[in-house]
Parts: structure tokens; sequence; C-alpha cells
């Protein structure tokens, strides 16, 4: 049995629709995230999964019971909320020790739970600190601390890394899948961040309009997204309008606006005269010198048009000879290589067949 | 740059002159060794000794005390409630309702306060009437700073104590009432503040018997200033202006003053 699971969970407020007939189930010790844009739902989900906002129908089960209408206080879950929340008239320890002393546990043990949590935090000297005397980073580790002292089945947390900056957030990162490995128990992350759930998560659910619209562990979302949406939310791709012409055997026939005919492996479902995107990541497309052309399969000509270096690696605005521009990403691992062409440069894009895919409006 | 600052200096200037010369001179008066306020003679506390034996007067003071603790009391009680409710249910009606007694001339909420007692609860006026009444016009103001309060706060702390195993009342004891605090006693230092001076609603809903001090210091004057009414009201204003300065202090924020500790 699943630990959390979710059925037809719908939400609204007036005639707005925040979160419509959501179904997901989330296994005991996972990292799962709900990932989408601002709006998407996935903030008023997690809500409903604390206790603070009640479904207008469907289910919450946790364990198998379902708690939907269970006051906050009464869930085995904790939040780690976006502005941490910590008690501000509350020392450190006294903000940790909060969990355990709702639950009625004996003050030595109290005790000897805070100073452990705080060690393993690193915060062993700022137990008597306030809040206001710590930095971003040591108020997230008390939040973490805090929310994890009572053992609760779940923690949940909104957009946990959002207030930190970005190297303080890659360590953070680390040290949140640590953590988890650590104590075994099961995160769920909400967040608008594509990297922060790529970085995090073993599952993924992508969210839009109050829907979920894909779950998955991160390489399939990002490698096989199920629509043109989560395509364009994660990561960078290019997308080019096409329509099915032909199916036959193992392949199909692309017509693409500009492009022209293209040939990729058959997609399952898929009819003639089904419209939707040719989707290919730009690190999946290769730059090559013009004198090339004849080797390369699904090869294009065009010239540079703009590149934007960022150290490790380089990413070539190419504008095709019909037309269409494309992003192209070089990795700069070639020694004392740091760009490959200039602006202007006559080129020649190609990808494989297997790097594009053919996605559905 | 230099000239308009000493024009806008001189302009507060003679503002708070205007403020406080008549206060200025009601002190100086309570020290003055002559029956008249005419001339400063030389200084004595024989007012302030003659106050102190005026039976009366004690008694007055004594009422007074009782009636703007038991109304502060009150309507710190309430007007916290009601700022909290303003705060959380964000209805629109209830922040009007809760602070047209603020804005409202005394004399009509006087008249219609004495009316209410009489014809609608049929009450005998006295020191329990005044109370209700002081508290009615007192809620308004502590429901207004407590609210101030709120709204400078980070609404998941109180969610978080629910999510981390707090019911309700726990959340309230240990998170919200702590935090809103220094608004409620400035609410109650206030309230007091506004009580013990009261004299419009007092006189309308005091009816016969008990003396209270505001009126009582009134019925002194009809006959001429004395400079024990020039005493009592030095004495007045130094307790209004020890608490004003105290309210002052606490609401202007806890965070900092935490942050000194």
């Amino acid at each position: 049995m699943a630990l959390l699971e979710l059925r037809n969970v719908t939400r609204r407020f007036g005639d707005f629709t925040a979160v419509d007939c959501v179904n997901l189930s989330i296994e005991a010790g996972e990292l799962f995230t709900l990932l989408g844009p601002s709006g998407c739902g996935k903030t008023t989900l997690l809500r409903m999964i604390a206790g603070f906002d009640v479904p207008d129908s469907g289910q919450i089960l946790l364990d198998g019971k379902d708690i939907a209408n269970t006051p906050p206080e009464k869930r085995p879950i904790h939040t780690v909320f976006q502005s941490y929340a910590l008690f501000p008239h509350m020392t450190v320890a006294d903000n940790v020790a909060f969990p355990l002393k709702m639950s009625g546990k004996a003050p030595d043990e109290i005790k000897k739970r805070v100073e452990q949590a705080l060690a393993e935090v690193q915060l062993s000297r700022f137990a008597h600190r306030f809040p206001h005397e710590l930095s971003g980073g040591q108020k997230q580790r008390v939040a973490f601390a805090r929310g994890l002292i009572n053992r609760p089945r779940l923690l949940l947390m909104d957009e946990p890394l959002g207030a930190l900056d970005a190297k303080l957030r890659e360590d953070m990162q680390r040290e949140l899948i640590n953590l988890q490995k650590e104590v075994g128990i099961t995160f769920v992350f909400v967040t608008h961040s594509q990297d922060e759930a790529l970085a995090l998560s073993q599952r993924i659910a992508v969210m839009n309009q109050g829907r979920v619209e894909q779950i998955g562990e991160p390489s399939v979302i990002y490698g096989q997204p199920a629509n043109r949406f989560i395509a364009d939310f994660i990561g960078k791709i290019n997308l080019m309008e096409a329509q099915v012409t032909q199916v036959s055997g193992q392949d199909m026939t692309l017509e693409a606006d500009k492009l022209g005919t293209t040939t990729l492996p058959l997609k399952q479902g898929v009819n003639v005269g089904d419209k939707g995107v040719i989707a290919i990541r730009p690190e999946q497309i290769s730059v090559h010198a013009p004198d090339k052309q004849a080797e390369l399969p699904h090869a294009h000509s065009g010239k540079v048009l703009d590149f934007l270096y960022v150290g490790d690696v380089t990413t070539y605005i190419v504008e095709l000879d019909c037309g269409i521009h494309m992003e192209a990403l070089l990795a700069n691992s070639a020694p004392g290589r740091a760009r490959f062409f200039e602006v202007g440069d006559p080129v020649i894009v190609s990808w494989t067949r297997e790097a594009a895919q053919f996605l559905l409006n | 740059m230099k000239r308009s600052n000493l024009t806008l200096w001189l302009a507060a200037s003679l503002v708070y002159i205007f403020l406080y010369i008549p206060l200025i001179i009601v002190v100086v008066y309570s020290f003055n060794d002559s029956r008249l306020n005419a001339e400063w003679v030389g200084f004595t506390l024989d007012w302030y000794y003659k106050l102190f034996q005026n039976e009366e007067m004690l008694l007055a003071a004594r009422n007074s005390l009782i009636i703007a603790v038991s109304a502060s009391l009150l309507a710190t009680t309430l007007g916290t409630m009601a700022g909290l409710a303003i705060h959380r249910f964000r209805l629109k009606f209830l922040p009007v309702l809760a602070f047209t007694p603020v804005a409202m001339p005394e004399i009509l909420l006087g008249v219609s306060l004495l009316l209410f007692f009489l014809q609608v609860l049929n009450l005998t006026l006295g020191m329990f009437s005044i109370i209700i009444a002081h508290a009615t016009f007192c809620i308004g103001f502590v429901a207004i700073i407590v609210r101030a309060r709120l709204q400078g706060m980070d609404e998941s702390i109180f969610e978080a104590a629910r999510d981390l195993g707090a019911t309700p009342w726990q959340t309230f004891r240990l998170i919200t009432l702590p935090l809103i605090l220094p608004a409620v006693v400035a609410g109650a230092l206030m309230s007091f503040t506004l009580s013990i001076d009261d004299f419009v609603i007092t006189f309308f809903t005091k009816g016969v018997g008990e003396p209270i001090l505001p009126i009582q210091i009134y019925t002194m004057i009809k006959i001429a200033v004395t400079p024990e009414v020039n005493a009592i009201s030095t004495l007045l204003m130094l307790l209004t202006l020890v608490l004003i300065i105290l309210a002052n202090r606490l609401d202007a924020g806890m965070l900092q003053g935490d942050k000194k500790s």
C-alpha cells in the first residue's frame, strides 16, 4: 500500500478550479516533487495534504485511512514552510522542541532529542539564539530539524530552497538528500524550479492548471516529456510545429512548417493528420563546419546568429536556411577551444532520429 | 536648505508651544502659594496636601480608578478578540463595526448609551453602566492596535504551530498571544487613559450617586478654578503621560525589543 494516496482530489475557489481531480500515490521513503508554474495548484494540494485546506471532493489516504477532514495537528505530517515560519519569540532549541512538547514527551527526552537534532544539523552552538539572529541557511536547517524531530510519516516542503542564494542552494540540496537517506522519512517537495525538482527527486509530478500532466523519474520527465507543456516547462527545447502525413511500419512521416519532411520512429497512438511539435533538446543537436553535410542524418544548413558563452558550455543560436531558429548546446570540454564558431559562420546542424520526439498538442 | 530647516523648526516649536503652554500653566499654578491663578507668589505643596484631605475627591478618584481598570480589562479582552477576528476572517463589515465607536462623536455615543441602558436594559445607572459605556468605545482602539500588529506578521507561523501538533487553543496560548502581547498591553494602557479622564460619556451614563473624577473636577471649577483643581489635573496628567509613553514603547514593536534582550 502506498504511504499517501490522493484519489480524485478536487478543490475549487468560486469559479476557479485550483486542483482538478488529482490522483497520486507516494511510496514510503520516497523523495517526491510536485512541480509546476505558479498558480498550477501545487501549493493548494500541499495545503490539503498538510490539513490547512479541505478538498471539495476526493480522498486523501494516509496508510489507507482517509485524513481529508483530520485537523493538521492530528496528522503525522509536518511542513517546512517557504518562509521557514520559525517562532520569533522562541530560541532555536525551543523551536525544535515544540513538536515534542505538543506530543507530550517527557522533559528529559525532549532535552536529549533536541540536542541530538541540533547536532545533526550542526547548530548546537546556536541553541540559545533567536531566529532573527540566524542566517538564511541556518534558519533553513532549524526548520528541517523542527520538522523532522517528531519523526512524521511525511515531511512536506514548500519551495524549501527558494530563499537561498545559488551556491548555498546546491549545498543544501546535497544535505537534504543525505538527510533523507539517514532519517528515511518520506519527503514531498513543492517547487516551481525545474532544476530543484530534477536534482532532488526520485519522482516528479508535473502540474499545470490544477491537473497532473505527468508522473515519472526526473530522467523520464526530461527525456520523454508527455506533452508540449512539459517539454517547454522543463529545461530548454527546440519546438517545431508539424503534422503527421504518413504512418508506415516502424516509421511516421511528418510535415513540418518550414523544415520540410522528416521521418521519425513511430510513436504509439499517433495517427495520420495529428498535429503537434517536433521537440529536440539543445544538447542533442550537433553543430558542424559546412563541409560534412553528406554523412550527417537530419542535417540542415544555416548560420550562427548569436551565442552565449557561460564557461562550461556555449549555447549557439543558429538560423537555418529555411528561417527556423534553433538552439544548440556545445560543451567546452576540448582544451583551448572555448568557442567553436563565430557569429555569421556558416554551419550544419544535425540530430539523430532518436533525439527528435513528436509531441501531440 | 538650512533656512527652510530653520523655518520648519520654528513652525514645529510654535505648534508644540501652543499645545503645551496651557498644560504647563496648570502644572506651575498647582505649586503656587496663592488662591488666585493670577501671579506667581511662591512655591508650596499645600494644594496637594488639601487635595488628599478632600474625602469627596478621594472617593471620586477611587471610583474612577475602579472604572478605568474594569473597563480597560473588559475592552482589552473583547478588543483583542475583535482584532483577531478582523484579521482572520477578513470580512469587510467587521472592521467598520468595531471601529465606528472610535470615530463616533462622544456626545452621540453618550446619548445612545443612556437611552440603551434606560429604555432597553432598564438598568440603574451607576458604576456598572459607566464601565460598560467606557468599554464600548475602548474596544475599537484595542482592536485597531492588535490588528495592526497581526498585519505585520507571517501568517505561516500560526499554521506551523498547528502543523507541528498544537491545538487551536495551544496555538493561541503559546504562539499568538505572546506575539501580540505588546499590542494587547498597549491597548489596555490606552483604554485606561481614555477611561480615566472621559467626561462626556461618563456624564451621560453616571446617573446620580457615586462621584467620578472628571465630573468632580468639573463641579469644582463651576465656582472658580482653584489651585486644588490644578493639583488634581497635574496628577491626572502625570498618570496619563506615563501610560501613553509606556503604551507607545510597547507598541513600537517587540521584535526590535527582543533583539536587545
